[in-house]
């Protein structure tokens, strides 16, 4: 279907409006998982330290 | 029946002690329609174009500007609770609080709009379309604008947020309302958008009362 | 109630114990590779159908590829917020917290969703139609759609206690499912009334079968995408407002 590489790139001319609408949506849909995991890895880590500091004040107590 | 009028007739005399709250909306519309021409420009086939829409608009702006005043005075200084525990049903409750709502503000504007409405340069069969529309339509906007305000109830910000959470269910009213006074101005037939908004009221009266007073009862367990 | 997850012994799923945070949260985990997976092998074969299968079009020329995330995107927004709404409506209905958690989860990617569906559009009519805003029927009740998503998170977010957030936003969601058609219906009515633009963005090209596999193929793919995205959030989510119970110590001590 397509000639060559940069046949594909120009779209017919309609690149700009193909390329932005199917890169916006890898931008979105790549960013959305990413953010997700560091909000994980954020309420991990601060149960984490919540956990350390509730033994360490058990430790202090004794 | 007699509990329905009781807190009408309590909430109207509220409003009563403090009838500035109630003026500044009706003031505000006012204010806003004329804000249409002085941006826009004052031509006569102009403004008698986009009158419906301008005056609609106003209409939903200024109905937004009193509804978070239907349960936050009680909210907060506990009377809603009191009430809730009173062995009326909820949904007189707040049935009644909506019918008061209309009353100082949905019925104003029904019968001040006309007189924008002439400002605007509308021929007389669009001006009585347009208070039949706002007829139908306001206790539209009290009804569905209840559930937004027992939403909100005591949150920061409540009244902003109302406004965001009510606006896209306010577009149907606003379309066939405005729509139906445009289709008049230019010499079609109103009386589908007036079965519509009949409807759409009828829809309303069967449903919010029960969504309304379920929202309250969140806001307030 | 047990907290013991035996799941994994059982062939018959029981439901109801999956409606616990405690027991929810480990299969979550378990499934969140199996719909990247399929996120991925749908997302390949749409991709593939769209760009080398799917022939020009006569009207179009190359531009109606963009139909291929455009109504795709369009169809999962619609379809998120009418699952989003329903597990609410769950939550509200049985009081669990895990159902509302769930529609907690899926408001954020629903309006993405929403956004994607109309910069897409955007995108797709400003060289077909000359203008990169068009008040059609379908692009204004996105609008509206995305609307209706922003104010169900913003509701969320400016209530403080977490179950009466559950429960309000409940009550907005399906408050807003069933506005959604009445809204459509006015819009369209709006439309045809004011015969604004001549152009619809309906109006896309007569659909070869190649067309619909790749729409659907897409559709396929974002639906997966969507899955996955939202097991992930919903795990974040069940730490978060768990994080007291015995369970969540558990499990963050063998992960230390």
């Amino acid at each position: 279907m397509w000639n060559s590489p940069s046949e594909f790139f120009a779209m017919g001319g309609y690149a700009l409006y193909v390329w932005s609408s199917f890169g916006i949506c890898a931008l979105v849909l790549l960013l959305e998982p990413l953010l997700v995991r560091v909000r994980f890895k954020a309420i991990v880590r601060r149960l984490k330290q919540e956990q350390l500091a509730e033994q360490f004040d058990k430790e202090i107590g004794k | 029946m007699n509990a329905l009028l009781a807190i009408i007739r309590r909430d109207l005399l509220v409003v009563m002690r403090r009838k500035s709250e109630a003026l500044t909306a009706l003031f505000f519309f006012v204010v806003v329609t004329s804000l249409f021409p002085l941006g826009i420009g004052a031509d006569a086939a102009l403004l008698r174009k986009i009158a419906p829409g301008v005056l609609w608009v106003a209409a939903l702006l200024s109905t937004l500007l009193g509804l978070h005043r239907m349960f936050a005075a009680d909210y907060q200084d506990g009377s809603l609770e009191q009430l809730a525990l009173s062995p009326q049903p909820m949904v007189l409750l707040v049935v009644g609080k909506i019918i008061a709502h209309w009353i100082v503000c949905g019925l104003p504007l029904v019968l001040l709009a006309p007189v924008i409405g002439i400002q605007f340069d509308l021929d007389v069969s669009s001006l009585y379309v347009l208070m039949g529309t706002l007829l139908l339509g306001t206790p539209v906007l009290s009804l569905v604008g209840s559930i937004g305000a027992a939403l909100t109830l005591g949150v920061r910000g409540g009244s902003v947020l109302l406004s965001l959470l009510i606006l896209p269910l306010y577009i149907p009213v606003l379309i066939f309302g405005a729509g139906a006074v445009y289709a008049n101005s230019i010499g079609l037939d109103a009386s589908g958008h007036f079965s519509l908004l009949g409807a759409l009221l009828i829809l309303a009266l069967a449903f919010v009362p029960w969504v309304s007073s379920a929202a309250v009862k969140i806001a307030i367990e | 109630m047990s907290q013991v997850n035996n799941f994994s012994n059982h062939r018959l799923i029981n439901w109801f114990k999956l409606s616990s945070p405690s027991t929810f949260y480990p299969v979550a985990g378990k499934l969140i590779p199996f719909f990247w997976v399929l996120t991925f092998v749908f997302g390949a074969a749409g991709l593939w159908i769209s760009f080398f299968v799917a022939p020009v079009d006569a009207v179009q020329g190359q531009g109606y590829r963009i139909i291929f995330i455009h109504v795709p995107a369009s169809w999962m927004s619609m379809f998120i917020y009418l699952v989003m709404a329903a597990w609410a409506g769950l939550g509200l209905i049985f009081n669990t917290r895990l159902s509302a958690m769930m529609a907690q989860a899926l408001a954020p990617i629903g309006a993405w969703m929403a956004f994607l569906s109309l910069w897409t559009g955007a995108f797709w009519g400003k060289p077909m139609w000359g203008a990169w805003w068009v008040w059609d029927a379908r692009l204004t009740s996105e609008l509206i759609l995305l609307f209706l998503y922003l104010g169900f998170i913003a509701l969320r977010a400016s209530i403080d206690d977490p179950r009466r957030a559950d429960k309000a936003s409940a009550i907005l969601a399906l408050v807003g499912v069933v506005n959604v058609p009445i809204i459509y219906f006015s819009v369209k009515w709006w439309n045809t009334l004011h015969q604004g633009a001549s152009v619809s963005l309906t109006k896309a090209p007569a659909m070869a079968q190649t067309m619909l596999l790749g729409m659907l193929l897409m559709a396929l793919c974002l639906w997966m995408y969507t899955v996955a995205v939202t097991l992930m959030r919903v795990r974040a989510i069940i730490l978060e407002r768990e994080a007291h119970a015995d369970w969540v110590r558990q499990s963050i001590e063998v992960k230390s």
